[in-house]
């Protein structure tokens, strides 16, 4: 144990090290292959002209070359992998997608990830702005703030744990000790095992993902509520404007923008949503979902590449409409500048 | 200045805030207040109830006739129904139709001519006049009142017999190097990409910018047969901790270069200007001038990369396996949840030590936290 540390410490030094070296050296011999200090006027602005056209790709070859590796190479992978078989070895067309379209539990999957799709990112965006707007007007505001954002650090299997806590089950007549039951049962409702409802589990394991994300969403949208001009809310105000009003016809749609940037992060995450379902139920009682169901035809199905892949591809082709959105806006914003 | 501040709705709104903290805190109160208490008492009430004296019925059984002993003509069994443990037995019985039947310090008449007598301090006796027969000893059952215990067991117990102890130094073995790699790559990056003119930089923030969302899973199975042909020319295995750090760090790189890079581009252009003017090269201004003033930014990123890197099961399983030996804090949490799936003491015990780090991480830092968040979010819409 006590060796593992010093060579992850080793390692950590050697790969800090190794960059510096890196960085340095092939600067220094660059300086050294085309100088420009103490040459004439026209070599020094030659030799400069080179350095100046390397440089840039001498600071960027090592995060290309990282990037390369272990985002773009695997995207084209994956499409290969998901036209062959099991292995990896013989092209079978689409086979592995005409499988999947049939497949039950394919299709619990996409469906189950199109509830999380409409309830998380809409849930977490609502709550978010709805305590941003709320937390602004007190004085503890902050604190409060704080206690709301804290899921965030928190794993989404220790989210598990403590979100099984309070749906666990005992049989009627039995003193509960999860929270929700214990309130069902005090109003008088029999105890129910949640997380093996079908159709209803998804929403109690969705919940969790809501309570993480509350709090990004609410940090966000607070800075943005805070960046609306003054003049705008004065102005309804001496109009004669409610509370409602201002907020829902003055404040919100000044913060379309951030609003939508909240929105397509939570889709995003809740696109590759994993380990909540497998600490929950596994994708047990019909709650399966796709990054899941990849991840048993990975490992547990027998380790078939082909189909593993082939789903992968899925969650791929639902995450574009938001790459290039934020593709278009990241141009956008660089025009502006 | 705003007059809903002043009217009486503001209640409304403290009360609604106050409710809405409640929510989002009791979840993980309820896991901390019961990884300390007593796993006798977590099994049987909600720990809401933690901190009054829980009364709770349960059966045990008296020794059996083999330990009787014979005294003034007469055979007893006597001992202790709570073997030490403090509390109260308040009542008895031995039927279990009427399990409390008897107050303590009475005397039952049992069916076979045998008497029973159990203390508040649940000292017991069985008398009868003749010697008592059979193999099994009488069962009793009591209604006892303990009082609230908590107690590090728990904690002593996952950190020892659960191997917890192992997974905490391998998830700080992943995390750490995995945080720091990239840093150093994406600053570099960063820089060329802010304030180097080179023809085709627009396209590589434009492709930095969408492997954002790129989906992990893509990467699993080609790198997973990467690895293992690696693996293989070289004789090494596939599972290694530089494997999962350089996952990590190519992982982590698109996020990190676009902070940095947004943050990098912001600063003045007048304090590089001075510099090169003054004849600083490219690698002096970054190293002397970016580096120091890039700080809140960086901070900012260590902190995401730490969480994430800390609190990932998919990259960890997947890149360094699931043997005992090299379990991170995560997946020890997913296997524990499947063996010990109601031994809640040593569910929340164990979940408590995965999250501590963070938490702590979280509340010294949050400040840069917030400040990366928005750099990455709102600028970038």
């Amino acid at each position: 144990m006590l060796f593992q540390l010093v060579k992850a410490a080793g390692f950590m030094l050697g790969g800090v090290i190794g960059c510096a070296a890196y960085f340095w050296g092939t600067s220094f011999i660059l300086d050294l292959m085309f100088p420009s200090k103490g040459k004439s006027g026209a070599v020094a602005s030659r030799n400069l002209r080179i350095t100046n056209a390397i440089r840039p790709w001498l600071f960027l070859g090592p995060a290309l070359l990282a990037l390369t590796v272990y985002l773009i190479y695997p995207v084209f992978m994956s499409l290969w992998y998901s036209v062959h078989d099991r292995a990896g070895q013989n092209f079978v067309g689409v086979s592995n997608y005409a499988w999947m379209v049939n497949d039950g539990e394919f299709r619990q999957s996409i469906y189950n990830n199109f509830l999380w799709l409409l309830v998380v990112p809409a849930l977490a965006t609502f709550f978010g702005l709805v305590i941003a707007a709320l937390t602004d007007r007190i004085w503890w505001g902050n604190i409060a703030k704080t206690l709301i954002f804290m899921p965030m650090a928190i794993s989404f299997v220790g989210a598990a744990v403590i979100w099984k806590f309070i749906y666990d089950f005992r049989p009627e007549g039995a003193e509960q000790i999860g929270l929700l039951n214990a309130i069902v049962v005090a109003f008088g409702g029999a105890p129910q095992a949640w997380i093996t409802l079908p159709f209803w589990n998804n929403f109690f394991l969705m919940a969790i993902l809501v309570w993480i994300q509350t709090g990004f969403a609410m940090v966000i949208l607070s800075a943005a509520l805070r960046g609306i001009p003054e003049e705008t809310i004065e102005a309804a105000v001496i109009d004669g404007a409610n509370g409602w009003q201002i907020f829902f016809k003055i404040m919100v749609p000044q913060i379309w923008g951030t609003i939508a940037v909240v929105w397509t992060t939570i889709t995003i995450l809740v696109l590759k949503v994993f380990d909540i379902v497998l600490a929950m139920t596994n994708g047990q009682w019909q709650s399966q979902v796709l990054a899941n169901l990849m991840f048993d035809w990975m490992f547990r199905g027998g380790g078939d590449f082909g189909r593993g892949a082939a789903i992968a591809v899925v969650i791929m082709i639902l995450v574009i409409p938001i790459m290039v959105w934020n593709i278009r806006n990241a141009a956008k914003e660089m025009k502006g500048h | 200045m705003n007059p809903a501040t002043r009217s009486p709705l503001m209640w409304v709104v403290h009360l609604s805030v106050l409710l809405i903290v409640a929510l989002w805190t009791l979840p993980t109160a309820g896991l901390l207040i019961s990884s300390l208490r007593d796993k006798d008492q977590l099994a049987v009430s909600g720990w809401w109830t933690a901190l009054s004296t829980s009364s709770q019925n349960t059966v045990v059984r008296a020794p059996g006739p083999e330990s009787q002993v014979e005294r003034e003509g007469k055979f007893v069994i006597s001992g202790n129904l709570l073997e030490g443990q403090p509390g109260q037995i308040s009542a008895f019985g031995f039927n279990s139709r009427e399990p409390t039947a008897f107050k303590a310090g009475e005397t039952a008449e049992l069916n076979d001519g045998e008497k029973l007598t159990v203390q508040a301090d649940g000292n017991f006796e069985i008398v009868s006049d003749k010697k008592m027969e059979g193999s099994r000893g009488q069962r009793v059952f009591v209604t006892a009142s303990s009082p609230p215990r908590f107690t590090f067991d728990n904690y002593a117990e996952v950190l020892g017999a659960e191997n917890i102890g192992r997974s905490f130094i391998n998830s700080l073995t992943v995390a750490v190097p995995a945080t720091i790699i990239p840093i150093m790559i994406a600053a570099f990056a960063a820089y060329a990409l802010a304030w180097m003119p080179f023809p085709g930089r627009a396209i590589l923030i434009a492709v930095v910018v969408g492997l954002l969302v790129v989906p992990l899973q893509m990467s699993l199975i080609p790198l997973l047969k990467l690895y293992n042909g690696v693996g293989t020319i070289l004789g090494v295995p596939a599972k290694t901790y530089v494997g999962i750090w350089l996952a990590h760090t190519g992982f982590g790189l698109p996020l990190a270069i676009y902070l940095l890079r947004n943050y990098m581009a912001g600063l003045p252009r007048e304090i590089m200007e001075s510099a090169r003017v003054d004849g600083a090269s490219d690698f002096d201004i970054f190293v002397k001038i970016i580096l120091p003033l890039s700080f809140p930014a960086l901070a900012s990123f260590a902190i995401f990369q730490f969480l994430w890197t800390w609190n990932d099961l998919l990259v960890a399983i997947v890149f360094l396996g699931a043997g005992p030996d090299e379990l991170v804090l995560t997946g020890r949490l997913v296997n524990l949840l499947g063996s010990r799936g109601g031994n809640w003491e040593i569910l929340t015990a164990s979940a408590f030590i995965t999250i501590i780090v963070p938490l702590i991480v979280f509340f010294s830092l949050q400040r840069y936290l917030v400040r990366g968040l928005l750099a990455g979010s709102v600028k970038g819409g």
